[in-house]
């Protein structure tokens, strides 16, 4: 199934578990092979140099040469041309892995000083393990209680550091299309533990993982859990669902845009409704008034993901139909709540929620299409 | 070779009947401490940066020796103060000053025929700023260590780390005001300072090379002062810069901190690549192949070096399409590199090629370097560095960069002018012996990092899974090769203090001014004004390459004169 151009190569490389793994190994095999190609070229002129032309007596003079602009033109070109090449292959794999599709299923991440915690929408929380079905597109909404800690599964060739802040979420995903156990590390030093930050992610068959979501979680959903919290900590006595409250309904605004009171368009999404949790007075919704006091030190970041989900969960979300198979590499390309026609994607990166471009025009598409490594 | 006549100083010798030089001319502390000779001041460089090069290198050692088992011998409490030692001693103490400090220190002002830098006291200061912040940051290594590693990134070193972040970051601090002060002198020292006759294309490129650094230097070096300033202010007093609690952002950290660290870089290679081409030039008697480009080319890193800090936050939720933007700008800086690469290899062609180690050196750069440079590439593809970065891919690649680029260029340079610099010679068999020893042990001990970082080895682990383990004792042994190589080295250096044979003033044959002036040189460098006719690097034979100033040279080019060239001045 996976090509390996240097088949000699694959004890050094990690195993191939997400969609997009075979492309970033497909580039590293490209670059090793330039490398080789560089390396030996080069040495091999030394060492003939070396040889040939030693110095044979002490008082040897030789003739001096004065350069030459063809071979000075030649060698700044060919290396320019040849790394535009790999700077545009390593651009269009990223845009891949920062392309967040929305069809994904959504697992929340917290790091803490030391490990990592996992909610399940459907509600089954986990520390340093988490369970994974094989061939859906996972994406990971991550928060950090602390330091900046940095989410890596080398097997799926994927890395995003998790920067702490009241108006970020940090997002990255991907499809893992291998079952096993695969290393989940802590790549950005976080402290004494650093190296005990780590973990295993299960990628399951479907059938396994339907029976251990099954297994256990009594108390509820994600979406359940919330709900309660929503009556615990009151919120339920401003943002009423009768529209009697002083604040905003809640029902049904889950992705999408709000207008805020300075004229500011903004999607509520993850990121928007944590900071409104955290700090609620950085965006107000136009026509209430500031009056929110913070729930900072009274939820945990898992409780805002849990209020999150039931924020999600409540009025009904406009379901979206992308059509499948648009684009390459497996990315959807339709915001929610919204026409996947007229809606660019959204991708995400950390705080910054960025609408790109319109859609196939700024898209890998624009990129060599000779590129080797699509997947399959 | 012909010695030289050192005897014929008449009039000029010490109370022993000596020769007078800059060694001898005047004993005791004071006239150490107290000099203004840019060339003793390179000396107590010497002496400073190679005490903490030994320091820095034993904790090298500790990390090494943890990583034989997966467990790790230390908790990790001491292993993170063992890495952040490491990294801080190396790159603040050692690999920024050391090229600059010592061998541009002494060599600048006699390459281009002056006296001294323009700026001899400043000189001096630059050193006792050296000092101070060694002695703060021996203080916070011995009062409980640092644990941020070298990169301080917050919110970790601002609020969550209880070691001595602050003492750290005031040494840095004035470590840094060393280098700008010596910045300040070479290019003061370049523009006003050159021999007549000395017109900038007929700079040796070590010049060259070392005119680039200052620049980065003083452009970048405030920086790293302000983003530490900040820092401290953020840890002390809780303003909310870096704070996202208080509108702050700890990325911006990042980004100020590799404003400066990404230049840093080339502040530590750039001074080694001036040192090559000398290496190069000198070993096979053949003037630099693209001279002008291999120059520009210094120019073209210090600048481009600037743009491409972002290429560090590839995963650290900067914005993609800046990501983008600095990945291009990467590859950009890479060119000129490979400029330098192909230049000096075809400099090799027909030229005369001496098998002594200064040569073995410049090759074993140009090797090292390049593989450096091409797994730089692999860095710079986004896509490869979601993957790689914050690995041992990383570490294995700018080790490359660091130690077989800078560290390799040090090591070829002292030996190239260690005649020069002290009046003896190292013991040539040695020399070769260890440098292939370094090579061996370097290349053991970092290839296979690549191949653990890509395999998804983290840097910064105090303990690993265990199928690793094989590629970490490797490294391990690596090490060990390549510590006892360094060892070799200063071994001998030492003994040739008092038993390597008397060197010549031009014991290679090479061009240049510092090998027309005797060996040590005496205090103000040459006893006449030399008078620049010939170009860089143009070869003559050695009996016509008298010693200026002494009886039976007038001080006038022994060569007929090519052209006619004008001065700029």
């Amino acid at each position: 199934m996976i090509h390996h151009s240097l088949l000699a190569m694959s004890w050094m490389l990690p195993e191939q578990a997400s969609s997009y793994a075979p492309e970033v190994d497909h580039l590293y095999e490209f670059l090793v092979g330039t490398t080789i190609f560089f390396c030996v070229l080069i040495f091999a002129a030394i060492l003939f140099f070396f040889v040939k032309y030693r110095r044979r007596s002490s008082d040897e003079i030789p003739r001096p040469i004065a350069g030459s602009m063809v071979l000075e033109s030649a060698w700044t070109i060919i290396p320019f041309i040849i790394s535009l090449f790999m700077f545009a292959w390593g651009a269009k794999i990223y845009l891949q892995e920062y392309t967040i599709p929305n069809d994904a299923l959504d697992i929340y991440v917290v790091g803490k000083q030391w490990m990592w915690k996992f909610q399940h929408p459907e509600g089954q929380r986990e520390i340093n393990e988490l369970h994974l079905p094989v061939g859906r597109k996972i994406r990971f909404i991550m928060a950090t209680e602390d330091v900046i800690h940095s989410f890596f599964i080398p097997a799926f060739r994927m890395k995003e550091d998790i920067v702490p802040g009241p108006n970020r979420y940090t997002t990255v995903w991907a499809e893992p299309t291998m079952t096993g156990q695969f290393h989940i590390f802590c790549a950005e030093y976080c402290g004494t533990s650093h190296s005990g930050m780590i973990g295993w992610v299960t990628v399951m068959n479907d059938r396994d993982y339907q029976n251990w979501l099954s297994g256990g979680a009594a108390e509820g959903s994600m979406a359940d859990r919330g709900a309660s919290l929503f009556q615990q900590l009151g919120c339920i006595t401003c943002h009423r669902s009768d529209a009697q409250g002083q604040c905003p309904r809640l029902e049904g605004i889950y992705g999408k845009e709000q207008l805020m009171s300075d004229g500011q368009k903004v999607v509520a999404d993850d990121s928007y409704i944590r900071e409104s949790v955290l700090s609620p007075l950085a965006k107000i919704v136009a026509g209430y008034q500031p009056i929110m006091p913070s729930f900072q030190g009274q939820v945990s970041e898992e409780q805002i993901q849990e209020l999150i989900a039931y924020i999600k969960s409540i009025g009904p979300p406009e379901t979206t139909n992308a059509t499948p198979g648009t684009m390459k590499g497996s990315t959807k390309i339709s915001a929610p709540g919204s026409n996947p026609a007229a809606k660019p994607p959204i991708m995400t990166t950390g705080g910054a929620t960025i609408v790109a471009p319109q859609t196939e025009k700024a898209q890998p598409a624009q990129l060599p299409q000779q590129t080797p490594g699509q997947n399959q | 070779m012909s010695m030289t006549p050192l005897t014929a100083t008449a009039g000029r010798l010490t109370s022993e009947g000596e020769p007078l030089n800059y060694l001898n001319n005047g004993h005791g502390l004071k006239s150490w401490l107290l000099t203004k000779d840019h060339k003793r001041i390179a000396l107590l460089y010497l002496f400073s940066v190679s005490f903490f090069f030994i320091i820095g290198g034993i904790f090298a050692l500790l990390i090494r020796i943890n990583l034989l088992s997966p467990e790790g011998l230390f908790n990790p409490d001491t292993y993170n103060r063992i890495f952040t030692a490491h990294g801080i001693i190396m790159v603040f103490l050692f690999l920024v000053p050391a090229v600059p400090a010592v061998l541009g220190n002494f060599l600048l002002p006699i390459m281009i025929g002056a006296k001294d830098l323009a700026f001899p006291k400043i000189n001096l200061l630059s050193w006792y700023c050296y000092v101070v912040a060694g002695i703060f940051l021996t203080v916070a290594l011995i009062a409980g260590g640092i644990d941020t590693g070298w990169t301080f990134y917050t919110p970790y070193s601002t609020s969550y780390s209880n070691s001595n972040v602050l003492l750290a970051g005031v040494g840095i601090f004035i470590a840094g005001f060393s280098s700008i002060l010596t910045g300040i002198n070479f290019i003061v020292t370049v523009h006003t300072m050159r021999a007549p006759g000395m017109t900038w294309f007929r700079l040796p490129l070590f010049i060259w090379a070392h005119y680039a650094t200052a620049l980065v230097i003083m452009l970048g070096t405030p920086v790293l002062a302000i983003t530490l300033s900040l820092m401290a202010l953020e840890r002390v007093a809780h303003v909310g810069i870096f704070d996202p609690a208080m509108g702050g952002d700890p990325v911006l950290f990042q980004h100020m901190f590799w404003f400066y660290s990404h230049p840093a870089v080339y502040i530590m290679v750039l001074p080694a690549m001036g040192v090559v081409s000398e290496l190069i030039a000198n070993l096979a008697r053949k003037n630099i192949f693209g001279y002008k480009f291999v120059a520009m080319s210094s120019l073209a890193i210090a600048v481009f070096g600037f743009l491409v800090w972002g290429h560090h936050l590839f995963v650290s939720t900067q914005s993609i399409y800046l990501g983008i933007i600095f990945s291009f700008l990467s590859y950009a800086v890479a060119i000129p590199s490979a400029i330098k690469v192909f230049n000096w290899t075809a400099t090799l062609f027909k030229g005369s090629i001496s098998y002594d180690t200064p040569m073995i050196y410049g090759l074993g750069f140009i090797g090292l370097f390049l593989i450096g440079g091409m797994t730089g590439l692999f860095v710079a593809a986004l896509g490869i560095d979601v993957h790689v970065t914050d690995t041992y891919f990383v570490i294995a690649h700018f080790h490359y960069v660091m130690v077989g680029g800078s560290l390799m260029g040090f090591l070829g340079g002292m030996h190239l002018w260690w005649g020069k610099i002290t009046g003896r010679m190292y013991p040539e068999y040695w020399a070769r012996a260890a440098m292939v020893i370094q090579f061996v042990g370097f290349n053991l001990t970092f290839f296979p990092q690549f191949i653990l970082g890509y395999l998804g080895m983290p840097r910064r682990y105090a303990a690993y899974p265990p199928e690793f383990q094989v590629l970490h004792v490797l490294s391990t042994a690596g090490a060990t090769i390549l510590g006892l190589g360094m060892l070799i080295t200063i071994i001998y250096f030492i003994w040739s203090l008092k038993n390597g044979e008397r060197a010549p003033a031009n014991p290679w044959g090479a061009s240049g001014l510092e090998w027309r002036t005797s060996s040590p040189p005496p205090t103000e460098n040459f006893l006449e004004t030399p008078v620049v006719t010939w170009e860089a690097y143009e070869f003559a034979p050695i009996e016509t390459m008298d010693v200026l100033g002494y009886p039976g040279d007038p001080g006038k080019p022994s060569q007929p004169v090519p052209a006619e060239h004008g001065t700029e001045d």
